[in-house]
């Protein structure tokens, strides 16, 4: 945080986005967006508002429904001079982009041996319970954190957002950069001046003592609230947000769980084969020893996202299930 | 805006005609020689992996690349080395990129399938058909917000036909206006199976459906794609938008190195109609002789020439050592 004392400002997670970007807009005539309905429309989730007006529409492009070849544009874009921003408006829609992410994005600076660099963010959404269905509602970060090459960004909060979309936009990497589309309306305190947040840092969300929530975006304000209730049963919950699935902060999360002994981890993509099973396997090779109960691995049920919302609803980890998980864990 | 006559770094301009086209058929020349000496290494087993050569594809390079600025920008495919050679790359960085070596353009780490090079606007060949499609296009919408006046070439096969994203490129590409040439070389084949069993409608029919300025030409004739490419490029670079050049040619050898029997695809009699009958080095070589621009004495000192070049190329690539593997995991991250 910056060290003058101005008033602290609260800004929801969208503004923070947006703030982020117009920064970025300002400092950079390289940097650009485009996207679907990113213009006049400001996005569906009217993050966007209000960025072409000032920076007009050769910077904030509107294109057709076209991801595969729009983010090919971008990778091309950002090969030969640019710094594109490209909007992908539902995460689930990431199924259409996958060549040029993983085959040309992640993949041009290594097999140039070095010459190229691809300096492209991909800003896109997760997360479940907006009666979306199938198709609206995924959260596909594992994928893309599998693929050498790609760097992964999860935010949890206004204050996240903004540094961390700032640092994406000035890497001289692919960059997939996830926001939790329940989130934005968050409200958080987010400074006015230029601040970045360093990849490959986590956040201690919460301090505690008894037990380890590892949580990624829309599972942090989950861990956060069980650890509200944890507290009253007289749990000490430590919350560690990772804020990167990668770069990943290892030691951040094996130190937390050496101190509790125990951990549960929460990510809202698919628990099979995803987030969750690789930060337990970080936490089984590093603090196997001081563990008091096996790693708890929570995430999105293996289902496809269903309509009906008493269906939906149990599909997704909620603080009353941490809480159940984190007591069953931490009685002797 | 840059034009080429401007630009000091090409001089192509003040060249003669008779210059230019001699040097069209050298550059022919080398790529086929060079193409000879990947199939030699591939069978002595001193190439590793996979080797797709471009024998019979020369004038489409060649004559493309010679319209273009050191500058501009080329996409590339699986089959990509005659179109890296014509841009201006260096065969002994090839040969060692192709072997894997340290010294080669990608320090061993892309082989024959990603050959790319900043230096001469090679953005990169590509393993994935079709996969390079908005790379180039996406260079051209850099090129026009930049207002550097650069001209992305996008190089594809007829079998990049069947994907879709060609398809949302082209569409952005008219919509926007960008400098940006689409090259379909039909070279009749995707893989094993000719293009008519995988091709509805036509092939300009495609570009001309987004209202795209559409041309197919004979891609053995060196200088009908030379005439044609030159009239596309200063038309895009002059902000005057994309176009698609069909240029119809043949793949003289395999898909790749190793496909040998092919009669289940296509007659001994048609490769021969074409080496003899359409060979783009043999065309250019008469209309070079038949002008009085060169003898067969003098064309034969070039061929000698590029082929001192190419095996020094060689012997340079197989001497070369191969990379430390402390390198293995450089440059996954800029």
């Amino acid at each position: 945080m910056p060290e003058t004392a101005t008033p602290e400002r609260e800004l929801t997670f969208a503004q923070a986005v947006r703030e982020a970007l117009a920064e970025e807009l300002r400092r950079d005539e390289c940097v650009c967006i485009f996207g679907e309905d990113v213009a006049e429309a400001g996005t569906p989730f009217k993050v966007l508002s209000g960025l072409v007006e000032e920076f007009g529409s050769d910077r904030v492009i509107d294109t057709p429904i076209s991801e595969a070849g729009f983010t090919g544009i971008g990778v091309g874009a950002a090969m030969t001079g640019l710094r594109p921003v490209v909007d992908i408006m539902f995460g689930d829609f990431l199924t259409l982009t996958m060549d040029q992410m993983v085959n040309q994005a992640a993949k041009a600076h290594y097999m140039s041996g070095g010459h190229w660099k691809v300096p492209m963010v991909m800003r896109t959404t997760l997360g479940a319970t907006r009666r979306s269905a199938a198709q609206h509602s995924q959260s596909l970060h594992a994928w893309f954190s599998h693929v050498p090459g790609l760097k992964v960004v999860l935010p949890s909060t206004p204050y996240d957002a903004k540094g961390l979309l700032k640092t994406a936009v000035r890497d001289d990497n692919p960059v997939v950069f996830f926001e939790d589309k329940m989130m934005y309306k968050l409200k958080g305190p987010v400074p006015q001046e230029d601040y970045t947040i360093p990849f490959g840092v986590a956040d201690v969300k919460r301090a505690g003592s008894d037990i380890t929530l590892v949580a990624t975006s829309s599972m942090v304000q989950v861990a956060l609230g069980a650890a509200v209730l944890l507290e009253k049963e007289g749990i000490s919950a430590e919350v560690v947000d990772p804020r990167t699935t990668w770069p990943l902060d290892e030691k951040t999360i094996v130190d937390s769980v050496k101190k509790t002994s125990r951990a549960i981890v929460l990510d809202e993509g698919y628990g099979r084969y995803g987030a969750t099973a690789e930060i337990a396997a970080v936490i089984a090779e590093g603090a196997f020893y001081d563990l008091d109960a096996p790693v708890k691995r929570m995430g999105a049920m293996h289902v496809p996202i269903p309509f009906s919302p008493p269906l939906e609803d149990v599909t997704v980890p909620t603080d009353e299930g941490v809480v159940a998980a984190a007591r069953e864990m931490c009685r002797k | 805006m840059t034009t080429a006559a401007s630009n000091p770094e090409i001089g192509r301009e003040s060249s003669t005609e008779k210059e230019k086209w001699l040097r069209a058929y050298r550059q022919m020349v080398r790529i086929r020689l060079f193409e000879e000496q990947v199939n030699e290494l591939y069978t002595r087993a001193l190439m590793p992996g996979l080797a797709h050569l471009y024998s019979g594809q020369e004038a489409v390079a060649v004559g493309i690349c010679e319209a273009l600025r050191r500058d501009d920008y080329i996409t590339s495919t699986h089959r990509g080395h005659g179109h890296c050679l014509a841009k201006g790359a260096s065969p002994d960085r090839m040969f060692a990129e192709l072997l894997g070596k340290e010294a080669g353009y990608c320090r061993g780490k892309g082989g024959s399938m990603h050959i790319a090079d900043p230096a001469t606007g090679n953005l990169g060949a590509n393993a994935i058909v079709g996969g390079s499609v908005g790379i180039a296009t996406g260079a051209a919408f850099a090129s026009k917000r930049l207002k550097n006046g650069r001209v992305a070439i996008c190089f594809f096969g007829e079998g990049a036909l069947g994907q879709g994203s060609l398809y949302e490129v082209m569409n952005l590409a008219e919509l926007w206006k960008l400098p940006v040439i689409y090259v379909c070389e039909n070279n009749l084949y995707n893989e094993y199976t000719h293009f008519s069993e995988t091709t509805a409608g036509t092939i300009l029919g495609r570009a001309l459906a987004f209202g795209m300025e559409a041309v197919a030409i004979d891609g053995q004739d060196v200088r009908r794609v030379h005439d044609v490419a030159a009239r596309l490029v200063e038309r895009a670079r002059a902000g005057n938008g994309p176009a698609f050049l069909q240029a119809d040619t043949y793949r003289y050898s395999g898909h790749h190195v190793g496909d040998i029997n092919r009669e289940y695809y296509r007659s001994r009699q048609e490769e021969q109609f074409w080496k003899k009958e359409r060979d783009p080095i043999q065309l250019h070589a008469n209309w070079l002789i038949a002008q009085g621009h060169a003898d067969s004495a003098a064309l034969e000192k070039m061929t000698v020439e590029a082929r001192t070049e190419i095996e020094g190329a060689v012997k340079f690539a197989v001497a070369a050592p191969y990379p430390s593997v402390d390198h293995v995991d450089e440059d996954v991250y800029a």
